[in-house]
């Protein structure tokens, strides 16, 4: 044993560089075990484009595709639906989609790249349950709309844009996926074509 | 076999550790019915992690085969469904008695100094417990478990800016899938079991280190004999661990009743959505949390914006972290309180009862009303109780626990 006196600023400089060396090490080694937690090479895959023909579509159906695990409803609306969609903006909370819920193609009163066709993810933006499709029927919900999605978990409505109506839990308007018509009769959901068009 | 524990004292604490803990802790001599819940909750706690091992050699964690193998372990394996019904019972007396258990620290003022830490690694285990439970709720692989999970994760997604990310990384997907079932029966069966176990070592080596608290809120630590003993203490063995025992048999007849006869709990412990298996593509059409969840999901409904709905049901369960430091007073039990208190303490449990009623049933404008009042009145206890706590009109304590 050295009897030499203690040097406290040197003994806390290595305290410290040593901490804070192995504080670096440690913080390299959660690397794996946080990343290992994200969606695997697998889920990714899984998470691939869908391909939907809509060539036998009728005026008021509703075509629900599973793309990711969610529902993608692609809903054919006749034109007085279309010609409602103006008239009810002051019963809602986002008429003209400013919440960035869509792709900037679809961010238009129809919210949709063809007006007749309405492509959107069946999620309720509350708390992600499917809401209902009440066409014709929806009068009950909201007077004077015949047509909109009703979600039964908490009671949020949405018009036939997707929509949502005020004084409901849900906060946005269902979310629009990216897609892009690959031809006439075809969409391809989860991928715009790599264009805004 | 005196030499034999010579010999172990000699290389383990064990007679020490046992009359620390056991053979000569002071007891306050006191204690009443409240007094029997922290047992009750470590026998619960045994069965949880026995029947879970067993469960485990059953059960398989994936989205194609879990939903069958529960399936399986309820109709094909011998005492299987006893296996199950014993821990999906468990689960839901866990919360029983741990609520029990809460509220008699409420009143006795057992989280006040010194014993916040206590008070904290309860409350610590309490959220371990609700995580426990929580990602337990998904294994079954049910309508509603899956569902249910749907709801919590997305609370997630109200956080800004890294919300989305943080819900695709808790699922591992981008929906609930197998990815998220595994992960969660991994943390369900080891890691949260693990954390629960080490924070009750803590909670009762803490507790044993300040000696109990008891109906009249008296140090018995402050009125000794001359051999250092309090005068209002007992040995916990064998005059606590008689009581207990006649508890836990009290325990076990409703145990016992709601296991064998009721095991579903009309759809309140085991829901009946959950009998049909997990389909991504169908809601339910009304989803509700187990019953032990429901207060806390009415105060998450009662506010109309999701991030603030978020905020105050994490609030509502922050807030009891701090209540050693809003509570102001000096005396301890209600028994020596003012009247405000009694009453503030009477509107809380009401108001968490109603809660607790509300978060099961479907919205209406009306309920949601009342879900407001009641949750105003959930949070109002604790503010008022940082109020007049300071200078409450209290009645003299006495020196020595009354009989």
């Amino acid at each position: 044993m050295s009897n030499a006196p203690v040097d406290a600023g040197r003994r806390r400089f290595l305290t410290w560089s040593t901490a804070v060396v192995g504080g670096v090490g440690v913080g390299y080694a959660a690397v794996p075990f946080i990343s290992s937690w994200n969606p695997s090479a697998k889920a990714k895959a899984a998470g691939a484009p869908v391909e939907v023909n809509v060539s036998k579509i009728e005026p008021g159906q509703l075509l629900r595709v599973e793309w990711r695990g969610k529902p993608v409803w692609i809903v054919s609306r006749p034109q007085s639906v279309l010609d409602n969609l103006d008239k009810i903006g002051s019963q809602l909370r986002d008429p003209n989609s400013e919440e960035p819920q869509q792709p900037e193609y679809a961010q238009n009163s129809y919210r949709s790249l063809k007006p007749e066709l309405l492509v959107s993810v069946g999620l309720c933006t509350h708390l992600g349950c499917s809401p209902t499709y009440l066409p014709g029927s929806f009068e009950e919900q909201v007077q004077g709309v015949e047509y909109g999605f009703f979600c039964p978990c908490h009671g949020s409505k949405f018009d036939m844009a997707g929509r949502v109506f005020q004084g409901v839990p849900a906060p946005l308007n269902l979310v629009v996926p990216p897609h892009y018509y690959v031809d006439e009769n075809t969409i391809l959901i989860g991928n715009d074509g790599g264009e805004s068009v | 076999m005196k030499g034999l524990l010579n010999w172990i004292d000699e290389r383990i604490p064990l007679t020490k550790t046992y009359n620390k803990h056991v053979g000569q802790y002071p007891t306050p001599i006191n204690f009443n019915f409240w007094y029997i819940f922290g047992f009750i909750a470590m026998i619960v706690l045994v069965n949880q992690i026995l029947t879970g091992i067993w469960l485990t050699m059953n059960y398989n964690p994936s989205g194609e085969g879990a939903f069958a193998s529960v399936e399986y372990i309820m109709r094909d394996v011998d005492y299987g469904w006893l296996l199950r019904y014993m821990h999906s019972t468990g689960a839901s007396a866990f919360f029983v008695v741990i609520y029990l258990h809460m509220y008699r620290g409420l009143i006795y003022g057992s989280y006040q100094k010194p014993r916040e830490l206590i008070w904290l690694f309860g409350m610590l285990i309490f959220l371990v417990l609700m995580a426990e439970a929580f990602m337990g709720y998904l294994l079954p692989w049910g309508q509603m478990s899956y569902w249910g999970a749907q709801v919590i994760i997305s609370l997630f997604g109200a956080i800004p800016f890294i919300g989305d990310d943080l819900t695709l990384w808790i699922r591992g997907d981008y929906v609930i899938s197998g990815a998220t079932l595994n992960r969660f029966f991994s943390l369900h069966v080891i890691a949260l079991p693990l954390v629960l176990v080490m924070l009750v070592f803590l909670h009762i080596v803490a507790l044993h280190e300040v000696g109990s608290n008891n109906p009249d809120g008296i140090e018995i630590k402050e009125n000794k004999d001359e051999n250092g003993w309090p005068k209002d203490g007992i040995p916990f063995h064998p005059y606590f661990t008689v009581k207990d025992l006649a508890a836990i048999v009290g325990f076990l007849f409703f145990f016992a009743w709601v296991m064998f006869f009721v095991p579903e709990g009309g759809g309140y412990l085991l829901e009946a959505p959950n009998f049909e298996a997990a389909n991504p593509l169908k809601t339910p059409e009304h989803i509700a949390p187990v019953w032990y969840f429901t207060p806390f999901y009415a105060i998450l409904r009662a506010v109309p914006d999701k991030l603030m709905g978020v905020a105050m049901m994490g609030l509502s369960i922050a807030v009891l972290f701090v209540l050693p430091w809003l509570d102001r007073c000096k005396v301890k039990s209600i028994r020596y309180r003012s009247i405000w208190h009694k009453l503030n303490i009477a509107q809380f449990v009401i108001c968490f009862v109603v809660l607790g009623i509300l978060g099961a049933l479907p919205s209406t404008p009306m309920l949601t009303l009342l879900a407001r009042i009641t949750s105003f009145g959930y949070f109002a206890y604790f503010i008022l109780l940082f109020i007049y706590s300071k200078n409450e009109a209290t009645k003299p304590v006495p020196e020595r626990v009354t009989r």
